[in-house]
């Protein structure tokens, strides 16, 4: 480790480290602004707080149905990772291991959706939604998260099912076991490293989103995380330190769950990405 | 329910198997039944309401149920004369272009950078890649107030004596656009860091030591061994940025709302505003129609170009 700790490396190091720092700035803002009064905020944007004022913090929890927000959030993103991952895996194990023309359009068929900007059913689909009394409730914004991201899903389970060996299947076949027995207990089990980057990034694109949650359940209450947000940013325009400390609460969690678990996400993601 | 699954395999694919697979006993006869929830539900939400999309782009849809109708070509010819739709197509193409060019370019530095031997590597990584997994309404809040003019931002140039660099970043027309830009580049390029990353894993190392034995600066090795190796990454990273930011919403809506002027109006913000603000739904699918055929004919383009760069394929 420490041989050849020369002056270059020595330097390299430092550069690195200097632009970590300028990268990582605006979260030092970040929590700094979170922590100051307006009048603070407007003397001094840039210093450390004189005082902790921790205030800002209840009154965003408070005043922003942080709370709810929250609660709504984890439903929607718990029930349309759940159909995520079900009906996802099901359908790539079929569209991977049965070859016949019929599975390969499918494929296609949904191959082609990765492509397909949601704008383009967008009103549409919020017409049907709003015709079929759905707007303003969970299921509108569960049905449309889990069927975007379905494409998506079955792409990364379909990669890997085909990179799986049959043998375990071939056993269980020879034992008896029915197609519906052996997904279950054979191939979902097996599908589990996949089934991991499949719930971090279809669950952090679900946490994430807004558009789609701004039109179906903004203003509503079940309005998730970034809606509430966004309508806490136009009641507390002028108030930075209030509006960060809601914007904190709203991204802490996310953040520790990240730096305890980041080699999963990190692989995630690359795996997942790289298909 | 079990019905459908058992009429559904009994006719067990015992017919033509691939060759190489003969006499294999494959579980071929996995049945179509369960693909059905996940069709059901991709029809409904994905498939159906893109194809009815692609037909309202003809009519002057505005809702209400009666006197919808089909005025052909009108809506598109529109979007090329009107300001703010023209504005928005320009600038979503510009959005695309420099941001995937950029990007790529900055997540490929940072990755060659944290390849190396670095002690803080892992750490930095994490950092780095950090402003990816977070809100991107919630970092455009964050970004309005460090690029106010007096904020933070104009702070520290003026702290560091740049004063001629301090802006109104936001509030300067021929400016905002290019600030956008940069906020996006900043929350993304620890995606594209990631994904060439695990691309730069995939490279044997035994390359880069027979080419050093060679004689080949790092520069060279880099340019002439590693690079070439990591088109396939390449390919991954630009067209995931390229599609992402040719959607681009979420940051321009919550930063400058689209202005000032139509300075920062891109295809999904004026596509929003002209269906939920001014009720035209026909006119703002058929923008959309416009940004679909985009996504298309770009990803068509750089999939084809990169390939023949690709060495292994």
């Amino acid at each position: 480790m420490s041989r050849r700790f020369g002056a270059a490396r020595l330097g390299r190091e430092a550069l690195m480290v200097l632009v970590a720092c300028a990268f990582i700035f605006p979260f030092y803002v970040f929590f700094t602004v979170s922590m100051k009064t307006q009048a603070e905020v407007a003397s001094n944007p840039l210093g450390l707080p004189t005082t902790l004022h921790l205030d800002n913090f209840a009154t965003a929890w408070n005043r922003g149905d942080l709370g709810e927000a929250y609660l709504n959030s984890i439903i929607v993103v718990a029930l349309s990772v759940l159909i995520l991952v079900g009906f996802g895996s099901m359908a790539a194990y079929t569209l991977a291991r049965r070859l016949s023309r019929l599975s390969t359009v499918a494929y296609l068929v949904f191959l082609v959706g990765l492509m397909i900007p949601l704008q383009l059913g967008m009103v549409p689909l919020y017409q049907f939604m709003n015709s079929a009394n759905l707007l303003g409730t969970w299921t509108a914004l569960i049905l449309f998260e889990a069927g975007h991201q379905l494409p998506f899903t079955i792409f990364l389970y379909a990669g890997f099912i085909r990179a799986l060996p049959r043998e375990y299947e071939e056993a269980a076949r020879v034992d008896g076991a029915g197609p519906v027995t052996m997904f279950r207990r054979i191939v979902f089990p097996l599908l589990r490293p996949i089934t991991g980057t499949v719930v971090i990034l279809t669950g952090i694109t679900t946490w994430n989103d807004f558009l789609t949650p701004l039109l179906y359940v903004g203003g509503s209450s079940q309005q998730t995380l970034p809606v509430a947000i966004y309508a806490f940013r136009g009641e507390f325009a002028t108030d930075w330190g209030v509006l960060f400390a809601g914007m904190a609460i709203a991204i802490i969690p996310l953040l520790i769950v990240y730096f305890f678990l980041q080699k999963y996400f990190i692989i995630g993601f690359a795996s997942g990405i790289k298909g | 329910m079990t019905s459908a699954v058992t009429t559904a395999t009994s006719p067990r694919t015992t017919g033509p198997t691939p060759s190489g697979r003969k006499g294999r006993l494959t579980p071929g006869g996995v049945p179509y039944a369960l693909l059905l929830p996940a069709f059901v539900l991709y029809a409904m939400v994905v498939l159906y309401p893109t194809l009815s999309g692609a037909v309202y782009a003809f009519t002057d849809w505005t809702g209400r149920a009666d006197g919808t109708k089909f005025v052909g070509w009108a809506n598109f010819a529109e979007i090329f004369s009107d300001v703010a739709a023209r504005s928005a197509l320009r600038n979503s193409l510009v959005i695309a272009v420099s941001v995937t060019v950029v990007q790529t370019l900055v997540g490929l530095a940072l990755a060659l950078a944290l390849h190396t031997s670095l002690v803080t590597r892992n750490v930095l990584r994490t950092l780095f890649f950090a402003p990816a997994l977070l809100p991107p309404v919630i970092i455009a809040f964050l970004w309005t107030f460090i690029l106010t003019p007096q904020g933070p931002l104009n702070t520290v140039l003026r702290g560091l004596g740049l004063d001629f660099l301090a802006q109104n970043w936001l509030g300067d027309s021929s400016l905002a656009l290019w600030t956008v830009i940069g906020v996006v580049i900043w929350q993304s390029a620890g995606l594209t860091m990631v994904i060439y990353l695990a691309g730069l894993q995939g490279i044997p190392t035994e390359l880069n030591e027979s080419a050093a034995l060679d004689g080949a600066s790092w520069w060279q090795r880099t340019r002439l061994v590693t690079v070439p190796l990591l088109i396939p990454a390449t390919t991954v990273a630009m067209s995931l940025t390229l599609i992402s930011s040719l959607k681009l919403f979420d940051q321009v809506f919550a930063m400058t709302g689209g202005g000032p002027g139509y300075a920062t109006e891109t295809l999904s913000v004026i596509m929003y505003k002209e269906a939920f603000v001014s009720g035209r739904f026909g006119y703002s699918t058929a923008i959309a129609l416009v940004l679909t055929m985009i996504v298309f004919a770009f990803t068509m383009v750089q999939l084809g170009a990169l390939r023949r760069f690709d060495v292994d394929r």
